[in-house]
C-alpha cells in the first residue's frame, strides 16, 4: 500500500495475470467442442473478456479501488446468478469535482471500475493505476494471440 | 475510504486542493500517448481528462477485439502448441 503517487510493482501484476489468463484459456480449449460455431466463438470470445479483466483484477487483488470495484462484481454476479441484485447502501462520498469538468469527469467514472464512488483525487489516481494495468492486460493479450497464430 | 485519504496526504485537512489535483492530472498526462508526444505546456486538465477518456475506450475496444481473436484461434489451435504454452507458464 503505497501512499504517494502511482508506484507500480507492474512486472509482478503481468506475470500473475498472465499465468492466471493462460490457465483459464488453456481450460477453455480443452473443454471447448471440436468444431465451433460462429455463435459459439462469440459466446466464448465474451467469456474470455470477462477472463482477461478478472484475471487482472485478481493480479492486482484488493490493493486498489478499481480492482476491488471488479472482483465485488464478480463476486456479486456469482452469487446472484439470475436473481435480482441488492440494492446496495450508498454512502455519501464528497466528490470535488472541479466546476465545469462536470461532463469529463462523469464519463471518467463511467469507465473505470467503482469510479462513481471515488473523490477527484482518488478517481485519478486509481485512473493512473488502471490506464497501466489495462495497457499490460493488452500487450500480454497481444502476446499470447501473436503465438498460438503460429 | 477517508482513513486513507488522510494517510496519503502531507496537508492536514480532508480538503483537496488545487495543487493536488493539478500534480495527479499532470502524472495522467504522462501515461496518455497521444498528448505525452505533444509535449504542450498548454494542455487544459479538461483535455487530459478527455483524452484518457478515449485512451480507455480505444483499451476497452482492443480488449474485445483480442478476446475476439483469440476466441478463434483457441477453435483452432492444436495440442502441440498447447503444450507449448502451458511450458511457458511454467517457467
Amino acid at each position: 500500500m503505497s501512499p504517494k503517487g502511482v508506484t507500480l510493482n507492474t512486472n509482478s501484476h503481468k506475470i500473475k495475470f498472465a499465468r492466471r489468463f493462460i490457465r483459464t484459456l488453456l481450460r477453455m480449449r480443452k473443454n471447448a467442442p471440436s468444431s465451433s460455431s460462429i455463435e459459439e466463438i462469440r459466446k466464448r470470445s465474451q467469456r474470455i473478456k470477462i477472463a482477461a479483466y478478472s484475471s487482472m483484477a485478481h493480479a492486482v487483488g484488493s490493493r486498489r479501488a478499481w480492482s476491488r470495484a471488479i472482483l465485488f462484481k464478480l463476486r456479486n454476479r456469482a452469487r446472484h446468478h439470475g436473481m435480482m441484485r441488492r440494492r446496495s447502501m450508498k454512502k455519501r462520498v464528497i466528490k470535488n469535482d472541479p466546476p465545469g469538468d462536470q461532463s469529463q469527469t462523469n464519463k471518467l467514472r463511467q469507465l473505470v471500475p467503482g469510479g462513481k464512488a471515488m473523490d477527484m483525487c482518488s478517481l485519478l489516481e486509481e485512473t493512473a493505476h488502471y490506464i497501466r494495468c489495462l495497457s499490460t492486460q493488452v500487450k500480454v493479450m497481444q502476446t499470447i494471440a501473436d503465438h498460438f497464430s503460429k | 475510504m477517508s482513513s486513507r485519504r488522510s494517510r496519503s496526504r502531507q496537508s492536514g485537512g480532508s480538503r483537496i486542493t488545487d495543487d493536488q489535483i493539478n500534480d495527479l492530472v499532470s502524472k495522467l498526462q504522462q501515461l496518455l500517448p497521444e498528448i505525452r508526444d505533444r509535449r504542450s505546456d498548454k494542455v487544459s486538465a479538461a483535455n487530459v481528462l478527455q483524452e484518457t477518456c478515449n485512451y480507455i475506450r480505444n483499451l476497452h475496444r482492443e480488449v474485445d477485439d483480442l478476446s475476439e481473436r483469440l476466441s478463434e484461434l483457441l477453435a483452432t489451435t492444436d495440442a502441440a502448441q498447447a503444450a507449448i504454452i502451458r511450458s511457458l507458464l511454467l517457467q
